[in-house]
């Protein structure tokens, strides 16, 4: 094999490397500034080295709302991705009702994110909100802006709301790509309702929920818009989640140095977490076919 | 085990049929016995998948009944009909071992795990898989896959009939002789009675004891090879089985003679005067090429296949295939061809005439 060695090729990469370093290197470099230094403004920087980073894994703060968080994820986990099979197992396969059913699952998704919090915020105001005065009605005391527990269920339930959707159309596209021969096997089989599951749709499911559980973790891991807006991370603290933290810090007490700092750790944990995710999940996968 | 009788049996998909067009499977009476082996052959679309399938209770046939022995199992569910079917592609259950889809349509029905154990022992001999038995079924070959389907099909004992739809499409050619010999033989061991479906005339005709020929929604002809070969009873049976198919020309018959083209042949019976449009068809096989009297045709080219040749020919400016033997020395001077004439079949519309004093 004589290949002639031409690294000219290279020079074809540059242009996607400079968009990449516009786009996403050099932002992040700004952070990783600010969380090493110190700065009062005026441009002027003070090193700081990694105090800022010592400052957060220390705090107690921080640690709080990472509990939240990660709370928060499991939840959200533990109902949207049951119920959205739930859901994509009893949807209609074809026809009118089939498409009446996609175009109504995709309808909150297509809903931006400020507006589902203002929706919910609404809804569950006691005085004005159907939720909310339909509770209260009904002798329930609910109110999310003075109960911890009410502002929690609020949130996770509009979440589930937004989201499920998702988890849902996902499954059901992994549904829909069974062929018939395989309930028609499973029949002759006499295998029951849940063999069925197990055995057959689970198994089809598996690529496509990987990715949702993917994309959920990430999402309900990063949520900053919609309990911003419901409930503003009150009542006290209970639903200030990691991001809304963040950006209390930056924009509303202008540290910059422990923002930035947790801002890269908190990036760190959203990526060893997924990697972490994603690996366990493809060697299972692997591991079977052995 | 149970003989499969299918009463003024039709299917259309359609909620309202009016005419003949819209049934996918026309009105048909037929019984198949039990312990037979059945190959239903026909070209893509004729309706042998939707037959299957009434059969197997997939589909609900829209007219008619299908009878198991003396019971009536139109309305019945597939489970409830004890039969299994093997489908064109290959269905296991992945995340399973081998060993576990063998044994599911076993455990699902409650048997003991001694007699499954024994079973699929059995069972994976045959496939030739007992070396894999506990591997998982995910990233095994295509027709490793369909062998255990396969093996799934035959695994339990008191089946009604085992339906086959084209199930060696995914296997490679030396498999599947391999894989028709031993379901042949286990035909033999078991007696079940076995439908197998294909487009395949080779498979249909070295399976089956009886081959079911369909055509445009109808059965055509159920009969054995040699039948289907020596006496088509519809000229698509003619043409489609063997290779190449039957040479089909229009003629008038009268008595013993046909005539086409205004030359004379012999036929070897005579028969009635035939109403509607009327053809004689030979065998590839029963024509020879000679330089004596017969009828004159155009040499086309010659195919030499190995045991034997063909030769594409054009009679009366219409394709026209022989076949010679092998080492049979072909001249220029050999214009002509003559028919074997108790070979000749006359077919009236399509559909074969019997010959005066024959059935």
């Amino acid at each position: 094999m004589d290949k002639t060695q031409n690294n000219k090729a290279w020079f074809l990469v540059l242009p996607v490397l400079v968009i990449v370093a516009f786009s996403a290197v050099i932002p992040l470099m700004t952070v990783v500034n600010y969380s090493v230094n110190d700065t009062f403004g005026e441009n002027e920087f003070f090193w700081n080295g990694l105090g800022w980073f010592e400052d957060m894994i220390a705090s107690d703060r921080m640690h709080s709302a990472l509990g939240r968080q990660v709370l928060f994820s499991a939840i959200i986990l533990a109902i949207e991705v049951p119920l959205g099979i739930f859901i994509a197992l009893n949807m209609p396969k074809k026809g009118f009702w089939a498409s009446f059913c996609l175009v109504l699952m995709a309808l909150p998704l297509l809903i931006p994110f400020n507006v589902v919090g203002t929706i919910w915020q609404i809804f569950g105001r006691v005085d004005i909100g159907l939720l909310g005065h339909g509770l209260a009605s009904l002798g329930v005391d609910y109110n999310y802006t003075s109960d911890a527990l009410d502002a929690w269920i609020t949130i996770i339930v509009m979440d589930v709301w937004h989201w499920t959707s998702l988890v849902a159309l996902l499954c059901y596209a992994g549904l829909q790509s069974i062929p018939q021969a395989y309930y028609q096997a499973a029949r002759i089989d006499q295998a029951s309702r849940w063999s069925v599951f197990r055995f057959i749709e689970l198994p089809k499911m598996s690529g496509v929920l990987l990715i949702a559980v993917l994309l959920r973790f990430m999402d309900s891991f990063m949520i900053y818009t919609e309990p911003f807006v419901v409930t503003g991370g009150g009542p006290g603290n209970s639903t200030t989640f990691l991001s809304i933290d963040l950006v209390k810090m930056a924009v509303g007490q202008f540290d910059l140095g422990p923002a930035a700092a947790f801002s890269i750790m908190y990036f760190l944990v959203i990526l060893l977490v997924s990697w972490v995710f994603y690996t366990v999940m493809t060697t299972l996968d692997n591991a079977e076919t052995k | 085990m149970a003989q499969i009788t299918l009463k003024n049996l039709a299917h259309s998909y359609l909620p309202n049929p009016k005419g003949d067009a819209d049934f996918a499977l026309k009105e048909m009476d037929h019984v198949w016995q039990d312990g037979g082996a059945y190959a239903l052959l026909g070209s893509s679309g004729c309706g042998k998948t939707t037959l299957l399938n009434i059969i197997s209770g997939i589909v609900r046939p829209s007219h008619g009944r299908v009878l198991f022995g003396d019971r009536d199992v139109t309305d019945e569910e597939t489970a409830a009909r004890n039969i299994a079917q093997v489908f064109q592609f290959p269905v296991v259950y992945d995340t399973m071992t081998v060993r576990e889809n063998l044994a599911f349509p076993l455990r699902n029905r409650g048997m003991d795990a001694a007699y499954i154990a024994a079973r699929v022992g059995h069972i994976a001999q045959m496939i030739g898989m007992e070396d894999r038995l506990n591997r998982k079924a995910r990233g095994l070959t295509a027709d490793a896959k369909q062998k255990i389907s396969l093996g799934r099909g035959m695994v339990r004992e008191d089946v009604n009939a085992i339906l086959f739809d084209e199930p060696l499409t995914v296997i490679d050619p030396h498999m599947k002789w391999e894989l028709r010999t031993q379901l042949k033989q286990l035909h033999r061991q078991l007696g079940h009675t076995m439908i197998y479906v294909t487009h395949d005339q080779t498979e249909a005709l070295t399976f089956a004891d009886k081959v079911v020929v369909m055509y445009d929604g109808r059965v055509v002809q159920m009969g054995t090879p040699e039948e289907l070969f020596e006496t088509p009873a519809h000229t698509f049976v003619g043409y489609f089985i063997g290779s190449p198919g039957m040479n089909l020309m229009d003629a008038t018959i009268a008595g013993n003679r046909a005539h086409l083209n205004g030359c004379d042949v012999a036929l070897g019976a005579s028969y009635a005067p035939v109403v509607g449009r009327s053809q004689i068809g030979i065998r590839p096989e029963y024509c020879s090429l000679t330089s004596g009297a017969g009828l004159p045709v155009t040499l086309r080219r010659v195919e030499d296949v190995g045991r034997h040749r063909i030769i594409r020919a054009d009679l009366f400016g219409q394709a026209f295939n022989l076949i010679a033997p092998e080492g049979m020395a072909i001249d220029a001077d050999m214009t002509r061809v003559v028919f074997a004439p108790d070979k000749i079949n006359v077919f009236a519309d399509d559909w074969r005439v019997a010959a005066q004093g024959s059935v």
